[in-house]
């Protein structure tokens, strides 16, 4: 199935026959997968599908939980991002990630995003100032915290802290952003904002989004990916799966038959 | 029985357990203070003892036990805190390593104190104080027997499982997604412990810290063969002095003096100045944790 619907655009992320195992059991089954930069792609599928386990192969995330195996590439600009002599630190700034339950650190709204900065050595006040500013301005949250950047991160509603976290991650430049379910946690309004961000934010970066809300996906995607069972049972443009799916697993889901 | 009959039994089983722990306190606390309030002035505070240990002060004592808790805390709590780390932070749950330091963390923490003191005498006089000596002073006696330096590393053995048991519980409270966040911008490691985890801690990891060393500072029986003195005509020196200690002296007066009855009131008044000493660092640790939550919110 590779993949004449991309045949306009530059492939960001190429994924090659990837297996993950927990111990002896499989969670991803062989899959392969070209994602296209500067568009968003949208995870989709059933709780335990494997859409949030393969998303976080990305960024090499699930290298923290033990007894976990990979097999097969990710290949990420020309590179296997799970060659021996990667860097692992170097690929998670190049790939950020948004996280399910927003995570500020206990820290003022500067100092978190300073953070990702300052430990890459940037120690310039005004080169720090700019950056947080630049940040806060793109994640469409500076006016509203502006008179607060001195505050504590915890004090702000639930959807400012999400947006608050993507603008933490745009600070360290990635290109690829991943988001884990970024608005599940979150009233209708903070979603709305979050997906309106997420329009913004293709225009620069390649946006990779995992979501139990199908309505999520077929506003804010340009191609969405169906997970079932640790398979990725098809990929194509969004308003195509949306509209003339190719599998009957996938319509049944859709049309909420089932998931 | 009626059912509302054995709730209340039940409470009232509860009650009772509560006000005998009270109880336990109140009397500890009225005997103390009722026998040696009177005693207890400050040249009790800054004199030597006198007269065979019947009267006079117990400044030797005071500043023998401060010293020597300061020498176990320097020793214990960075030693306890780096094991702490590597068991939360490095250690693979199932791995060899990770369940063999837990076993001996464990194994450690139930040890007998006098076996400890014994230890300390085998140990680090008998074996590393007697080969100091051999190689650094030609053979004289210098090391090679009891002192506070000797005392004060049986007592920070002694406390180190407290210590590492403590830190570690403060440096799993901190939420995995923390960590998460923190990796996924690009942190190492050991970044994320320095710059996440350890100052998400902190206030767990002082307060953990202080108390295990507040239970090590009224020790007695690691202290005994390795570095206590009966009485000192002086404060220590140096590392290889011996010295004076507050519980040391309690048990001294109360069983060996030559006239047990009439220094009653001084071996009050020692106890109450212990008491007073590890109930100020337990303050001292409420004191960290409420600041530090309250500056957290």
């Amino acid at each position: 199935m590779l993949n004449n619907y991309l045949f306009m655009d530059e492939i960001k992320v190429k994924v090659k026959d990837l297996s993950l195992y927990y111990g002896a059991s499989q969670a991803l089954k062989k899959i392969s997968m070209e994602i296209p930069e500067k568009k968003v792609t949208a995870f989709i599928g059933p709780s335990g599908c494997g859409k949030s386990t393969f998303l976080r192969t990305l960024n090499r995330m699930n290298d923290l939980i033990d007894n976990v195996t990979i097999e097969g590439e990710v290949i990420i600009d020309n590179t296997n991002i799970y060659d021996k002599n990667i860097d692992v630190v170097n690929l998670r700034k190049k790939v950020g990630m948004i996280f399910q339950k927003s995570n500020p650190f206990a820290k003022s709204v500067y100092d978190n995003i300073a953070f990702g900065p300052r430990i890459n050595g940037i120690k310039q006040k005004s080169v720090l100032d700019e950056i947080v500013e630049r940040s806060l301005r793109q994640a469409a949250i500076w006016d509203e915290i502006k008179d607060r950047l001195f505050n504590s991160a915890l004090g702000l509603s639930g959807g400012q802290q999400q947006r608050l976290c993507i603008a933490r991650t745009l600070a360290v430049n990635p290109e690829i952003i991943l988001m884990d379910e970024p608005a599940s946690a979150l009233d209708p309004i903070s979603t709305s904002k979050i997906e309106e961000l997420i329009q913004e934010l293709k225009k620069e970066y390649t946006i990779i989004i995992v979501t139990h809300n199908m309505q999520q996906a077929a506003r804010t995607s340009d191609l969405t990916a169906f997970f079932y069972m640790g398979d990725l049972v098809e990929m194509n443009k969004t308003e195509i799966i949306f509209s003339n799916p190719a599998k009957k697993q996938t319509e049944d889901y859709i049309s909420g038959r089932f998931g | 029985m009626n059912r509302n009959i054995k709730d209340s039994v039940i409470e009232g089983i509860t009650l009772v357990s509560v006000l005998v722990i009270i109880l336990v306190i109140v009397s500890i606390l009225a005997v103390t203070v009722v026998g040696g309030w009177k005693s207890l002035n400050w040249s009790f505070l800054s004199e030597f003892p006198k007269d065979g240990m019947t009267k006079g002060g117990i400044f030797p004592a005071i500043v023998g036990t401060a010293v020597m808790t300061i020498i176990m805390a320097v020793a214990a709590v960075p030693f306890g805190v780096i094991t702490a780390i590597y068991l939360a932070e490095y250690a693979n749950e199932k791995s060899i390593m990770a369940k063999t330091i837990r076993f001996a963390v464990k194994t450690l923490a139930v040890v007998p104190s006098i076996i400890f003191g014994l230890f300390g005498l085998g140990f680090f006089i008998g074996f590393i104080g007697k080969n100091m000596d051999g190689l650094l002073n030609g053979g004289e006696l210098r090391w090679g027997q009891p002192n506070i330096l000797w005392a004060s590393l049986t007592m920070a053995l002694l406390t180190l499982p407290v210590v590492i048991v403590a830190v570690e519980e403060a440096i799993r409270t901190i939420p995995r997604e923390m960590r998460e966040a923190s990796l996924a911008l690009g942190a190492t490691k050991w970044q994320t412990i320095k710059k996440v985890v350890l100052p998400g801690s902190v206030s767990g990891i002082l307060t953990g810290t202080i108390l295990a060393v507040s239970r090590g500072a009224g020790e007695v029986a690691p202290i005994l063969f390795t570095g206590a003195a009966y009485f000192l005509s002086d404060i220590p020196h140096s590392l290889s002095d011996q010295f004076m200690s507050l519980g040391y002296h309690i048990y001294i007066m109360s069983t060996q003096s030559s006239n047990v009855d009439a220094t009653l009131p001084i071996q009050f008044a020692t106890t109450l100045v212990l008491l007073l000493l590890t109930f100020s660092l337990n303050a001292i640790a409420v004191v960290i944790r409420y600041r530090i939550r309250k500056n957290a919110k």
